[in-house]
């Protein structure tokens, strides 16, 4: 657990970085702070691993007073990671890894062997440990910079923006990631962010901050979504709240129905009778490919080519919002739930989702 | 090629100073070794300074400009009248052996202490922060991170002082100091009634031998010491 007690950090020329900060971060979950440039999320975050002095105001880190500690002692035990991970340069990876192990004193063996170990667990080809930073893409980096953030083992972690240098598709897959990872250990993470959709994607909770560095709202995302406490929270979590708050709902009793299908593959789709316009078509396993026309000759064989892809798959048990999507972005109407393993189960419309909607507790 | 006892007669063939090496051989590998380590102390001497002193640039902003003031006007001193300047101010004799590398040490400082200190400033600052959130204490995070960082930078800078210091060492040859330089002294010397050029050449020619030969080394050092940059061209 973090806890910031009136945290306050005020430079001599009278700037107020952070006012009066309390706020605790709890164990084992990921806490986001986030807001405008100037909100004073990093300078918060720096007070913790006292990277920054408090100018008065306390952090604690369970029960210890951080300011009591010696600062590198303090710091060996929370793992960092800030944006492009500024990695060691002159240092191979296993050895960038196992800066944190060697500076307790653990043998260099050892320390590399369990660093070999991490490399692996965020994700990275073993064959790269040997390699220098400059010769891995921005996503691996990154992929080091929070393995070596964790090689201690620290129960604390705190993330300065780490994946906003990144382009979004690997944001994506690191975030991801990064929710795994997390789903394993347990960390308490303090994690910082300009980005309102990281923060609502990766938080337990989330804190909005304001320019002068005081704390706006602290809550859950889909508290958040749902009940901004004021204009500054509304403008800032931004539009289509009530869409994206359908993210944190889930709809666990979809009424799927049976969608008839036609393999790829096949010349002989069978009987389209009845359907208005689409066919769903599906490969071997019954994984969805795309939609054909029914329009279209049926009796010719059915290709990739031919397949409309237009429209996103909704898993059963999953947010209500992705159902929605589902059935918005399916030429035909229907949105295609499938299972964990990617397999049709049926299909759903637009006004069964948004009768699950209605009746979902507000 | 005939080898002339008499190098007066020898002096119009373009490789005289061969002829002149040889006879002298045991006077001018003297000479050649005062030569290097007059041209290599001065600069462990230099680094061994410079090294706090760029810290200190580095790390108080203000401390940099002065620094830099008072190293650039060191430098312009010229060195016949360091060399001149030096044994007063030191209590040394006229000609000791010391008032050379006392001089170069000053230059090799002058010259070394911006080159630390920009090799620093070259250290990407987000290094530098999570070395220091990974909880490095500020010594090792120089001798650690920062100073390794900054190898390609200083022996850079290593590679200019060296050279310049082989041409300032000769310098000090003139005015009776044992190296290379000498071998100037006795060509003018032997200068009475027509140019007389092999002492020249030869000291010409072993200190170019000897630049090229210390910048190599420099730069085996750097390559040793910095495998992380070829590794960046192997990508």
């Amino acid at each position: 657990m973090i806890r910031f007690d009136a945290a306050t950090k005020r430079y001599p020329d009278g700037t107020v970085a952070v006012d009066q900060l309390t706020l605790e971060a709890p164990s084992g979950a990921i806490t986001v702070l986030v807001g405008p440039s100037g909100c004073g999320k990093t300078t918060s975050l720096r007070m913790v691993n006292r990277m920054i002095e408090p100018t008065s105001g306390t952090v604690w880190l369970d029960d210890t007073d951080t300011a009591s500690l010696p600062a590198h002692e303090l710091r060996r035990r929370i793992g960092y990671v800030i944006q492009n991970a500024g990695l060691f340069p002159h240092r191979t990876v296993l050895d960038n890894v196992a800066t944190v192990p060697l500076l307790l004193g653990e043998d260099r063996r050892r320390a590399r062997a369990s660093a070999l170990e991490l490399v692996e667990r965020v994700g990275l080809d073993p064959a790269l440990a040997k390699r220098y930073p400059a010769q891995l893409s921005g996503g691996q980096q990154q992929r080091v910079g929070v393995a070596r953030a964790l090689a201690a083992d620290p129960p604390v972690m705190l993330m300065d923006e780490p994946f906003s240098a990144v382009d979004p598709v690997v944001r994506e897959q690191l975030q991801d990631e990064f929710l795994r990872l997390q789903g394993e250990l347990g960390k308490t993470i303090v994690f910082v962010t300009h980005d309102i959709d990281e923060a609502i994607k990766l938080g337990d909770q989330v804190a909005v901050l304001r320019v002068g560095g005081t704390l706006a709202q602290l809550a859950t995302p889909a508290e958040l979504l749902a009940r901004p406490i004021d204009a500054f929270v509304a403008g800032f979590v931004g539009r289509d709240r009530g869409y994206r708050a359908l993210a944190f709902a889930h709809g666990r009793n979809l009424p799927v129905r049976e969608e008839p299908t036609v393999a790829v593959g096949s010349s002989h789709p069978g009987s389209a009778a009845g359907l208005a316009g689409w066919i769903l078509a599906v490969d071997a396993e019954r994984r969805p490919q795309g939609w054909l026309p029914t329009a279209d000759e049926l009796d010719e064989t059915v290709t990739d080519s031919r397949l409309h892809r237009g429209g996103t798959l909704a898993t059963q048990g999953g947010a209500l919002r992705s159902a929605l999507d589902a059935c918005l972005s399916s030429p035909s109407g229907r949105g295609v739930v499938v299972d964990d393993d990617g397999r049709l189960l049926g299909s759903v419309t637009a006004r069964e989702v948004l009768e699950l909607i209605e009746e979902r507790e507000r | 090629m005939s080898v002339d006892v008499l190098p007066l007669d020898a002096s119009s063939s373009p490789l005289a100073f061969w002829s002149y090496f040889l006879d002298h051989r045991s006077t001018d590998l003297g000479w050649l070794w005062d030569h290097t380590w007059l041209s290599v102390v001065p600069v462990v001497v230099g680094l061994v300074l410079a090294l706090p002193l760029g810290w200190l640039a580095r790390r108080h902003a203000w401390v940099y400009p002065p620094m830099m003031s008072v190293t650039g006007l060191l430098y312009t001193i010229p060195s016949i009248a360091l060399f001149v300047l030096i044994p007063p101010l030191f209590g040394l004799s006229v000609l000791s052996p010391l008032q050379v590398p006392i001089a170069l040490s000053v230059y090799s400082t002058s010259l070394l202490v911006r080159v630390v200190a920009d090799g620093l400033a070259a250290v990407p600052s987000e290094t530098v922060q999570a070395a220091t959130a990974l909880g490095y204490r500020p010594l090792a995070r120089f001798t650690r991170v920062e100073l390794p960082i900054a190898v390609p930078v200083i022996t850079a800078g290593l590679r200019v002082a060296i050279v310049a210091n082989v041409s300032i060492v000769a310098v000090a040859g003139t005015i009776g100091l044992d190296n290379l330089g000498r071998l100037f002294d006795q060509g003018f010397t032997l200068s009475v009634n027509e140019p007389y050029y092999p002492p020249i050449v030869l000291g010409i020619v072993l200190c170019v031998l000897l630049a090229l030969v210390l910048d190599a080394v420099v730069l085996v050092v750097d390559r040793l010491l910095t495998p992380w940059r070829r590794a960046v061209a192997a990508r």
